[in-house]
């Protein structure tokens, strides 16, 4: 292997881990609320179109940038909060398939409103981030990635604190042990579930922000949740740290994969390559690499 | 686009959808397939928006095509083969249908069968199955101004007049960068093959469904040090490309793109990534043309336009629908001088559409000199010989930057009719002749 291509290695598999990050953007919106509910929330694509839409009509509206964002998020904890009191709470003690499939109708739902009340047009969003790469040792790397892997890092330390060291932090996690038992010691899961929704709102708003000056503020923002999901299954769906590690290693052996077998089976694999790992991961260890083990008595 | 101007057009829509239902003498109907929510609303709502903006004109300032009154409903698809078949079936049944105009191949390809059964024209403008070309077999598809295989053929002639002539090309090094669908590999026999007749050096290169993540694609174009990226995207993939080749150092000016990947909601997702990216294109975007203003003037100064967006008119899509207003319905005005000033069976407007000759003059006065070329249809030829034309982005609108351009027809015809014999021998097609074209069932 020459020096070039040992660079072009590294090249790639730089590009696919900054990439696996912006994926782990997505897939901590699904572990916060999998993690308190047990819910499989399909709707979380949706929610990163809604939050994105909504932002960037604000800002085409004459909306100062700050402003927006606020508004946003403020919209985002309405959702949450209509979310869980319309949705979540009557059907409160279903099977986890019904309330997956009570998402799935939640984010067609979020899609035609989103689209209903912003319209179609597809957007540009520029957040004031230069795009242009820069080199380092001969290896171009984004700035914009680098950024964005930055704000995802941030991200997930302020969840991690968030969820460790305060009051409502320790209530979540004793929601996420046993629903039974928080409940039983006077905890007020309604408003835990919905102050969930309102972070996952928050982390959709943010992966919506970047997807969007990535991808342009349009539709197929929702359809990034197919990136999510073998990261989850690979990570585990109840582990903020297993979604990092998750990302970063899909995004990493996608791209290698693409670039070094694609050539050989026709290209165009990245897409069924990450489900294929996952699959194997699955089969391996059925709760993800970081997924805490169910034990249930039969 | 407020929550009440959709409950207004959709209450306009229903209106039209139970007033289709009874289509009287002297009305034509067009059953429209559309998409206007979804992942490619943006493209639906501006093609079909310029298609009813110029029906609008013919009946609002000629009072129809010879008198004869042009009617429309729509059909939500969302661009999903199940749901244009979904409204196919639901719209088939009503009275004086002129032509079908899907604008998706997916459901262009599930309809083939069906409305060759209802005798009934198909119109995949600017897309659509190549060998479709070949009225011969497909005697009710109608691929009008280009087809993949002539735009390919475009495309390659308009590098070789960057680089100086065909010649010239010998040797140069070209990308193809393409959808991963049917639509994207398409084109992948005809690349190869003026790839071997010029000599340059090819490697096309495919990019999953929606094509939302490009790195690998775009490092392994890197390394390869092309002359020329050609990108035959669709949808996302297209300002995520323009993205990615900034991020990997690629000179946008040096990215050409196919037709469905020339228009605004291609390039403003991608800001400043996009400017000098040029794309192939039948019809010119802007304004300026008599048709676009005439619509302006007398359609959207009625309160009648169809874009909620006023900013769009004019747009690549927009511009386009009103071009296949224009060619569907001369293609009615055609057949009407033979059969008469009524409502046309299916049939009959095959007929027009097999006779649909538009030159520079019959165009201009048609008001739209410079907006598209000229086409020239007949019974065995239905994409109707279209030219090409190449524009630039600046960061705010497109430029024209070429000439038309006349794609390799002589070349590429043996190649679909290759194609299209072999498609009728394996389903046991009669290849048709021009007396069989001139018989034409009328009720």
């Amino acid at each position: 292997m020459s020096y070039y291509d040992f660079l072009f290695v590294i090249e790639v598999l730089v590009g696919g881990l900054l990439s696996g990050v912006m994926y782990s953007l997505v897939a901590i919106g699904f572990v916060l609320i999998y993690k308190t509910s047990g819910v499989l929330n399909f709707a979380q694509g949706s929610m990163v179109l809604f939050a994105a839409l909504t932002f960037v009509s604000l800002v085409e509206r004459g909306i100062p940038f700050v402003l927006s964002l606020l508004i946003t998020f403020a919209a985002m904890v309405v959702l949450g909060f209509t979310i869980e009191r319309t949705v979540l709470r009557p059907l409160v003690n279903r099977s986890p398939m019904t309330l997956f499939m009570a998402t799935l109708g939640l984010s067609y739902i979020i899609e035609g409103a989103a689209q209903l009340v912003w319209g179609t047009q597809v957007h540009g969003l520029d957040l004031g981030i230069d795009d242009t790469p820069f080199e380092v040792g001969g290896i171009l790397i984004s700035s914009f990635d680098l950024l964005a892997s930055g704000i995802a890092a941030a991200m997930v330390a302020g969840l991690s604190a968030f969820f460790y060291w305060t009051r409502i932090g320790l209530a979540f996690r004793a929601v996420a042990d046993d629903q039974f038992a928080a409940l039983a010691v006077g905890l007020r899961l309604p408003r835990i579930w919905g102050t969930v929704w309102t972070a996952a709102g928050f982390v959709a708003l943010v992966a919506g922000l970047l997807w969007g000056a990535r991808l342009g503020v349009q539709f197929s923002l929702s359809l990034i949740v197919l990136k999510a999901l073998p990261v989850l299954v690979l990570g585990g769906f109840d582990s903020i740290l297993g979604a990092i590690v998750g990302g970063l290693i899909i995004g990493a052996s996608e791209k290698l994969a693409e670039v070094y077998l694609g050539p050989f089976v026709g290209g165009g694999i990245e897409g069924w390559f990450a489900y294929a790992l996952a699959l194997v991961v699955l089969l391996v260890r059925p709760s993800g690499l970081f997924g805490q083990k169910t034990v249930e008595r039969v | 686009m407020t929550f009440f101007s959709h409950l207004r057009k959709a209450a306009i829509a229903t209106a039209f959808v139970l007033g289709a239902t009874a289509v009287h003498a002297d009305e034509q109907y067009f059953p429209l397939q559309s998409y206007r929510v979804g992942p490619y609303a943006a493209g639906g709502t501006g093609f079909f928006g310029g298609f009813i903006d110029y029906l609008n004109l013919i009946n609002i300032r000629d009072g129809g095509v010879n008198g004869v009154k042009l009617t429309w409903s729509e059909g939500e698809t969302q661009y999903e083969v199940e749901k244009g078949v979904e409204v196919y079936e639901r719209l088939k049944s009503n009275p004086g249908i002129a032509a079908w105009n899907p604008l998706s191949v997916g459901i262009a390809y599930a309809m083939i069968d069906r409305i060759t059964d209802d005798k009934v024209p198909l119109i995949t403008i600017n897309h659509g199955r190549t060998d479709t070309t070949d009225g011969r077999v497909f005697p009710y598809v109608f691929p009008l101004l280009l087809n993949p295989y002539s735009e390919t053929s475009g495309i390659v002639n308009y590098i070789a007049s960057k680089e100086g002539g065909l010649d010239k090309l010998k040797g140069k090094k070209i990308v193809v960068l393409y959808h991963g669908s049917p639509y994207g590999k398409e084109t992948i026999p005809i690349y190869e093959l003026l790839s071997q007749k010029y000599g340059f050096e090819l490697s096309q290169i495919e990019v999953p469904h929606p094509g939302n993540e490009q790195q690998a694609q775009w490092l392994t174009i890197r390394r390869e040090h092309p002359d020329y990226v050609v990108l035959r995207g669709w949808g996302v993939m297209n300002p995520v490309a323009l993205k990615t080749a900034q991020k990997t150092g690629f000179p946008a000016d040096h990215i050409v793109g196919n037709v469905w990947s020339n228009s605004e909601e291609d390039v403003i997702p991608a800001g400043d990534a996009a400017k000098g990216y040029t794309a192939i294109t039948t019809q010119a975007s802007g304004e300026q043309y008599p048709v676009v203003q005439e619509i302006v003037k007398t359609v959207y100064g009625a309160g009648k336009g169809n874009l909620e967006d006023k900013s769009r008119i004019g747009s690549v899509y927009h511009n386009l629908g009103i071009v296949n207003g224009i060619l569907n319905v001369e293609a009615v005005r055609i057949a009407q001088a033979k059969f008469g000033n009524r409502t046309l069976t299916g049939d009959e407007v095959r007929w027009g559409f097999e006779h649909l000759k538009l030159d520079p003059a019959r165009v201009e006065a048609l008001g739209a000199k410079d907006l598209f070329h000229s086409i020239n249809v007949s019974w065995d030829n239905h994409e109707g010989d279209g030219y090409v034309t190449f524009q630039q982005w600046d960061g705010k609108k497109w430029n024209v930057v070429s000439d038309w351009i006349a794609p390799d027809w002589k070349l590429l015809r043996p190649i679909i009719e290759k194609s299209s014999e072999a498609y009728a021998k394996e389903k046991g097609i009669k290849i048709r002749t021009a007396e069989d074209a001139d018989a034409v069932v009328s009720n």
